[in-house]
């Protein structure tokens, strides 16, 4: 970890910054760090979001003066220690991967000159950190990727994504938790739902989780509550071809 | 219950209040009234919190009948008000009786009336807040983010009365005659890795409010701004960022902004320049105008104190 560097980003914003890079051995220091500042602002505290390498504090102005949060940043990561491993929540992610649900799948296998099954047995061979929460309530930015399944995002992002696809975007992989543009590639769609107003925490994922994905088939899919409508029929625009 | 019901629905009018907050960890967007000066206001005259919930109106358009009689409270943009095809002025409380219609035509100065009602509006908060947030689905009559439409039926809590008010003088967001539209920004984040003369352009020069303008951002067109830095990891964005993106065109985000982002930034506007912003119709001119945070968080107060 860097030595923390506190900036004023507005009237009642600062960014604590903590690293440099996107890495997966932040997170402990990131979870860390979330923890203490939420501590030391108590009340103070109006909104806290954290992102890859950085921590944005909305502080309560009635309560606080710049120089007085300031202090309270430094103060709280005064003697920071990274948070144990094992303190995010473990996910075990069903999809069904498919091209009527995943078209970009096979534009992937093609490239790699595999077979789609091949394409989503390596997405499963791993645990993904969740690195930030961002974008649309719930969507997780999930990383690292296995290097030759990095694919750019799409030229023209889709208007429409469904509820539920798994997708991904260079070294990056998320599920998109409601219907919403996106210029991802989506490679299949999970049945689980990622955020929903009556769930404990509302969100599915938190940064600091680890997430593995494990391919099912069309019924399992079908039976855990999934919609196989293609991503076709939903009145999705074809995207111009990147690869 | 009776209320005042939707007859016309006009493009966009919103539940909102003070905004959604202590979510934004979990991607959910602020929200909240674009201009919450005014509503602010509306609810001050009436005696109620500043934030409590009430409508806003962007650009007109809408019409509500009445079924039963009350006191409502109109501020922020003239949008060409009328009761029973009588003008209504904002900036005051007046009363509605069973059968009249209050209609909302199009902007005449600034873009967003609101209008508040006795004891606020009644809505089942989402994540706690009303506000309507379309994009994600939250806040609202339905609890599903959605704009008003025709049928909806608007009914209040009732109850509290701010007696005869009037406003202040000098109060609401939108600029006097002849008044330059200013917007205070407190310079930070990435603004030590523009170019000198960029920033020096940003405060000296005027811009010009985008048509590219909605609750999610402000795009202004000026000089090009020149970031010399290198690419940036996405951080957290507060209300007001001042983002320049590539073509050096910078774009204030606003309430139902994204909660994360890479673009590099200014530094951003206080609360109450993005209440004066979010008055600018397409083609206003306005100035840039550096303030620290001390001199930002001492008109705040002043602001939430005038309401106290």
């Amino acid at each position: 970890m860097n030595d923390p560097s506190i900036e004023t980003v507005g009237m009642d914003s600062l960014i604590v910054r903590l690293f440099d890079s996107i890495d997966e051995e932040n997170m402990p220091w990131m979870l860390a760090a979330d923890q203490a500042l939420r501590a030391a602002f108590g009340e103070a505290l109006i909104d806290l979001v954290p992102s890859y390498t950085t921590l944005l504090v909305h502080y309560d102005i009635e309560c606080l003066d710049l120089q007085a949060a300031r202090a309270r940043v430094s103060d709280a990561l005064k003697g920071l220690t990274p948070a144990t491993s094992g303190e995010g929540q473990r996910h075990v992610i069903p999809v069904w991967y498919d091209v009527s649900v995943g078209p970009e799948l096979e534009r992937i296998a093609e490239r790699l000159g595999v077979s789609p099954e091949e394409v989503s047995a390596r997405h499963c061979a791993r645990d993904y950190s969740v690195f930030a929460l961002g974008f649309a309530p719930g969507y997780a930015f999930m990383g690292r990727l296995d290097d030759e399944l990095a694919t750019p995002r799409l030229k023209t992002p889709r208007q429409k994504v469904a509820a539920g696809s798994v997708a991904i975007a260079e070294r990056q992989t998320a599920v998109y938790p409601t219907l919403s543009p996106g210029g991802w590639n989506i490679v299949g769609r999970t049945p689980v739902a990622l955020f929903g107003r009556d769930r404990e925490g509302y969100s599915l994922f938190r940064p600091g989780d680890k997430v593995r994905f494990e391919a099912i088939s069309r019924e399992a899919f079908i039976e855990q509550g999934g919609d196989p409508t293609p991503l076709a029929e939903r009145g999705d625009t074809p995207t111009e071809a990147q690869t | 219950m009776k209320g005042l019901i939707v007859e016309r629905a006009g493009p966009l009018a919103l539940i909102q209040d003070g905004g959604r907050f202590g979510v934004r960890h979990l991607g959910v967007t602020q929200g909240g009234a674009a201009d919450w000066v005014s509503l602010g206001w509306a609810n001050w005259l009436l005696g109620n919190a500043p934030q409590a919930p009430g409508v806003e109106i962007t650009v007109g358009g809408l019409t509500l009948y009445a079924e039963a009689s009350t006191t409502l409270a109109l501020t922020g943009a003239d949008l060409g008000a009328t009761l029973d095809n009588e003008p209504l002025a904002p900036g005051s409380c007046f009363t509605i009786a069973a059968g009249q219609r209050l209609a909302f035509e199009s902007p005449r100065t600034g873009l967003r009336a609101y209008l508040a009602f006795p004891g606020g509006l009644d809505a089942a908060p989402v994540l706690g807040s009303v506000a309507s947030t379309v994009r994600e689905s939250l806040g609202g009559l339905d609890g599903q983010g959605r704009v008003l439409t025709e049928g909806d039926c608007l009914t209040w809590a009732g109850g509290t009365s701010g007696g005869e008010r009037t406003l202040p003088s000098g109060a609401g967001t939108l600029p006097g005659d002849g008044e330059r539209m200013t917007l205070a920004l407190v310079g930070g984040a990435q603004i030590a890795d523009f170019s000198g003369a960029s920033v020096f352009e940003a405060f000296n020069t005027p811009w010009q409010v985008d048509q590219r303008a909605d609750r999610m951002g402000v795009r202004l067109s000026g000089p090009e701004l020149r970031y010399l830095g290198e690419g940036m990891v996405s951080e957290g964005i507060p209300l007001g960022a001042v983002q320049v993106p590539a073509d050096g065109q910078p774009i204030v985000l606003l309430n139902d902004r994204q909660t994360i982002g890479g673009y590099p930034r200014l530094g951003a506007l206080t609360p109450l320049a993005c209440a004066r912003l979010a008055q600018c119709q397409p083609g206003t001119e306005v100035w840039l105008t550096p303030v620290s945070a001390g001199q930002a968080r001492d008109a705040h107060l002043r602001q939430l104190a005038g309401w106290g």
